[in-house]
């Protein structure tokens, strides 16, 4: 009986425990959840935002929007991007749900310092908008041969 | 849908390992909808950024509509996470259908991340005008 309460407390709790560690795996220690531009959880687009040692690659859950209409800009590491998704043209229809954005939205993310804003390469594809940000060589790890 | 598509696990986290995935279930992300009724039928309207027509499966079963997708997203080598808002590349919703409308005929369309599912009334359960006869 013990045995199966445990396993029941096991499965539950253990799940919640394991969503926070990996959540704080992902978000670095909450370096960048703590940010003064980071915004509350289900804002229109959700990003994610990871890195390699080439580049910094910034990744913005747009479904459903026309990419020629989405203004992206970069002023040294901040990099935004705006832009606008209409509403379903629904003539006399009546609404039972409507939980997806509709309207004007713009996110503005800080990147590492050593972010490139002259190297940015944008794709999108159904519905993702990937930027990648090269980053300047210097900041770059460099093998160094012993003499 | 063939769970061997083409994916990664955690978006954003391809280095975690996937050993979680075997005992316990795998997180699922809940996408938006927008449903609305007109007089021929009822449009469904879901966001499933990353999604590409060999990643989505939509199920019909009597009155029961499930949406099932995963997130295909090309992610360079050794990439590692900063932040992630989305955890998750399983998309799945499901609904219950009412039996006026018909499932034989229901159309999808998914473009740029969004599906567009359009099921329509069956004819007899359409509204028709009655004409009222004067004289």
């Amino acid at each position: 009986m013990f045995d199966s309460f445990s396993r029941v407390e096991d499965s539950l709790f253990g799940q919640m425990r394991r969503l926070e560690r990996e959540f704080d795996q992902l978000v670095g220690g909450g370096r960048w959840s703590r940010g003064i531009r980071s915004v509350a959880r289900g804002t229109f687009p959700a990003v994610n935002v990871g890195s390699t040692p080439d580049a910094i690659d910034v990744y913005l859950f747009v479904p459903g929007i026309d990419a020629q209409s989405l203004e992206l800009s970069i002023q040294r590491n901040l990099l935004s991007v705006s832009g606008k998704r209409a509403e379903p043209n629904t003539g006399e229809a009546t609404y039972h749900r409507r939980e997806r954005f509709a309207g004007d939205f713009r996110r503005v993310i800080a990147l590492p310092d050593d972010a490139d804003p002259d190297r940015v390469h944008a794709t999108y594809r159904d519905g993702i908008l990937h930027i990648a940000v090269q980053r300047r060589e210097a900041a770059k790890p460099r093998q160094i041969a012993v003499q | 849908m063939n769970e061997n598509t083409q994916m990664t696990t955690t978006s954003a986290s391809p280095s975690e390992p996937g050993r979680d995935r075997t005992g316990e279930q795998e997180i699922v992300l809940l996408p938006p909808v927008d449903i609305y009724e007109d007089s021929d039928g009822i449009t469904l309207i879901a966001d499933l950024p990353g999604v590409g027509r060999e990643q989505l499966d939509i199920h019909v079963d009597r009155d029961a509509l499930q949406i099932d997708a995963r997130v295909r997203m090309d992610l360079p080598e050794g990439i590692q996470a900063l932040y992630a808002d989305v955890q998750s590349t399983r998309y799945r919703r499901d609904f219950s259908l009412s039996p006026e409308l018909d499932t034989d005929r229901i159309d999808a369309v998914l473009k740029d991340g969004v599906l567009n599912l359009r099921i329509p009334k069956r004819a007899e359960h359409r509204p028709r005008k009655i004409e009222i006869a004067t004289n």
